[in-house]
């Protein structure tokens, strides 16, 4: 029953992540840049969740959309102000370094503005917890939410990169940026689109993320942000079904390490087994491999 | 904007000359104080910084010592190590003759290693860390040890017979959970409890406790102790409610502001047992007195900090006295002078009566308990 327990747990958390992990794999896949802003910007989700749940007390799915707005807005001015200018830089390097001041730079703005003391969030889910097997298996109604959502997510995304003539587009570009431009695609347009949509997803993952623990400070999204990553990585950078199943596995193992092998060691173990994918699988689970043709 | 800029130059140097003319230089004691008052554990600082002003102006109603006023200038370190070095150099181009602080454990350790080289005289109110006032034989300690308090726990937990299984969930990042939870481990060998669970969390993980209550609540524990600060504890609190396990509660001097925690609901503190050498509800003068005007100036009931705070005053006071200080001394043979007063000193505190310090700087006094009982902490 524990093991239920724990694999629940481990799947609502990993869900988390997999949300985030898209936001990283979706920017890496179309504009070949590490966005490590991404986990910063969950974090800015959580606060203006909480800013307008407590500011105005409006319904908490209002304030989910708020955030998502927000967050969104904020997706695309950091493409436009910060990388846009450096995409044609001559080292990728410019545009890592930048990513990496951006998420300080949200870290400080939000300290200044809301102090450094976590806050304690209230959960934006209104579903009830369910009770299972006598109370002995308790799920909460976080953990479905965010399972469900995370499933929902998936088949949505897929079909609008399949479906849709923007998702085409992105593909497109993710394949060759100079072809696709040729093709009469508007670049810059299709990577302000990635970015809006990572960044409203991580929006929803932060206020996933802050409804199931409920504390948020500064600095929340940076630890969630750097797992998610290493589940990107994990599943195979660039590939949508390879973060998902990233972010879910390593919710898993982080969630089962914790219990059966040791509490002391569960990040440890994390990043143990990231090493060891890419010992095997050098670009990850899904990651295609990438002929260069000389 | 030049004019902004001119106007804001002439608001400094009137500041400036103001503060000189109000206290000229060696005049006064200069005491410093270095905590988070801002932050994850502000909760600490603010209590302490309050109480120091508030002993500081006790004092200089009172005449001062040795006919010299003592001027108060605390800083902020959002309880992080290097930013608290940074304070202390600020508070060392103040003029500082005696730093009352740092208030946590790991900042604490890092300012005192800079104190020890500096022959500043360091008596932290609430850093409970061993190595908090190991760098120099410059630097003492009012509260208790973490050594002292895992073992004290132990002993606590055992001669009351509060459990028979008792877990244990710690941080393991942090240096003075750790440390307490080391030492409650080595005495819990000779108490008839059995520890069923150590659980760990880190900084970097203290958001989900479902893993560690869980095997908690699998291993049968009936007590969980909680060495940790009182945040990460309101959300174990909240985590354990939401997963119907509800056994006894047992923390130390860091869940001491549990009940000030924004948005927690405090019934589920009801019953948290903690061990602490100060409880607001004593009814001795000196503790009614303190609680009083505690509550008039800052509109809450004083926690252990604050009592630690103000107990660090009065320990200056009476070390300065018994040394025959003046404020024209420079920190060095000040904090010399203190040094040789401070073990043949006896201080009766808000935290111990009969407070002394001997070679290995420690305070000697009694650990009381405490349960939170409707809301407010009670004496066991």
């Amino acid at each position: 029953m524990s093991f239920l327990s724990y694999l629940i747990n481990g799947l609502s958390l990993g869900s988390v992540y997999a949300i985030i992990a898209l936001g990283y794999t979706m920017v890496y896949g179309i504009a070949k840049m590490l966005n490590f802003a991404h986990g910063d910007v969950i974090m800015v989700g959580g606060y203006a969740a909480l800013t307008m749940m407590l500011a105005t007390g409006t319904n908490p799915l209002i304030a989910v959309v708020v955030a998502i707005v927000v967050c969104t807005v904020l997706g695309v001015v950091i493409e436009r102000i910060a990388y846009r200018p450096l995409r044609e830089a001559a080292s990728p390097l410019a545009v890592l370094i930048t990513a990496i001041g951006v998420s300080y730079f949200l870290q400080n703005i939000v300290l200044l503005i809301f102090g450094s003391s976590p806050k304690n969030f209230q959960s934006v889910v209104l579903l009830p917890d369910l009770k299972l097997a006598g109370g002995a298996l308790i799920i909460t109604g976080e953990a479905i939410v965010t399972i469900i959502s995370c499933i929902v997510i998936m088949i949505v995304l897929t079909a609008f990169i399949n479906k849709t003539k923007a998702g085409q587009a992105m593909l497109a570009v993710s394949e060759d940026k100079g072809a696709a431009r040729l093709m009469g695609i508007n670049v810059d347009r299709t990577i302000a689109l990635t970015f809006a949509i990572g960044s409203g997803l991580a929006a929803l993952a932060g206020v996933l993320l802050c409804s199931a623990y409920p504390s948020l400070s500064p600095y929340t999204g940076s630890m969630p942000g750097i797992k998610a990553f290493v589940a990107a990585v994990f599943g195979g950078i660039g590939s949508i079904p390879g973060a998902m199943v990233g972010g879910i596995l390593l919710g898993i193992i982080e969630i089962l390490g914790k219990a059966y092998i040791s509490s002391q060691l569960a990040d440890a173990i994390v990043f143990a087994v990231l090493i060891v994918v890419l010992l095997v699988k050098p670009t990850g689970l899904f990651g295609k491999k990438i002929q260069e043709k000389v | 904007m030049k004019k902004l800029i001119r106007f804001a130059s002439i608001a400094c140097a009137s500041a400036m000359l103001f503060s000189t003319t109000a206290f000229a230089e060696g005049e006064t004691f200069k005491i410093g104080s270095i905590g988070p008052m801002t932050g994850a554990a502000a909760t600490y600082g603010n209590a302490v910084m309050n109480a120091i002003q508030l002993a500081v102006d006790e004092v200089n109603e009172a005449g001062g010592v040795n006919g010299a006023m003592l001027e108060f200038n605390p800083q902020d370190d959002e309880n992080d190590a290097e930013k608290s070095v940074n304070a202390y150099n600020t508070l060392k181009d103040w003029g500082m003759q005696m730093l009352l602080g740092t208030v946590t454990s790991a900042p604490c350790i890092a300012v005192s290693a800079e104190a020890a080289n500096d022959n500043m005289f360091l008596l932290t109110p609430s850093g409970s860390a061993v190595e908090c006032i190991a760098a120099g034989d410059n630097a003492f300690r009012v509260c208790f040890s973490d050594p002292d308090q895992g073992t004290a726990s132990a002993k606590y937990i055992g001669e009351n017979k509060l459990a028979e299984k008792v877990a244990v969930i710690y941080d393991s990042s942090d240096v003075y959970s750790a440390g307490i939870y080391a030492t409650f481990q080595a005495e819990a060998a000779n108490q008839p409890f059995e520890i069923v669970a150590a659980e760990a969390f880190t900084a970097d993980s203290k958001t989900d406790f479902s893993v560690q209550l869980q095997k908690a609540k699998d291993a049968g524990a009936d007590l969980v102790y909680m060495p940790i600060y009182y945040n990460e504890a309101s959300l174990i609190l909240t985590q354990a409610d939401a997963m119907g396990f509800a056994p006894k509660w047992f923390g130390v001097d860091g869940m001491d502001g549990i009940l000030t925690v924004e948005g927690f609901d405090t019934a589920l503190a009801e019953g948290l047992m903690l061990l602490t050498p100060f409880s607001a509800d004593a009814q001795d003068d000196l503790t009614k007195n303190f609680v009083t005007k505690y509550e008039e100036l800052y509109g809450e009931e004083p926690i252990q900090f604050a009592a630690d705070a103000y107990d660090g005053v009065y320990i200056i006071k009476a070390a300065l006295e018994k040394a025959g200080a003046t404020p024209d001394m420079d920190a060095s043979a000040l904090c010399d002078a203190l040094k040789a007063a401070m073990t043949e000193i006896t201080v009766d505190g808000l935290t111990g009566a009969g407070m002394t310090w001997d070679e290995t700087r420690e305070p000697s006094k009694e650990p009381k308990a405490v349960v939170i009982q409707d809301g407010v902490y009670v004496g066991m």
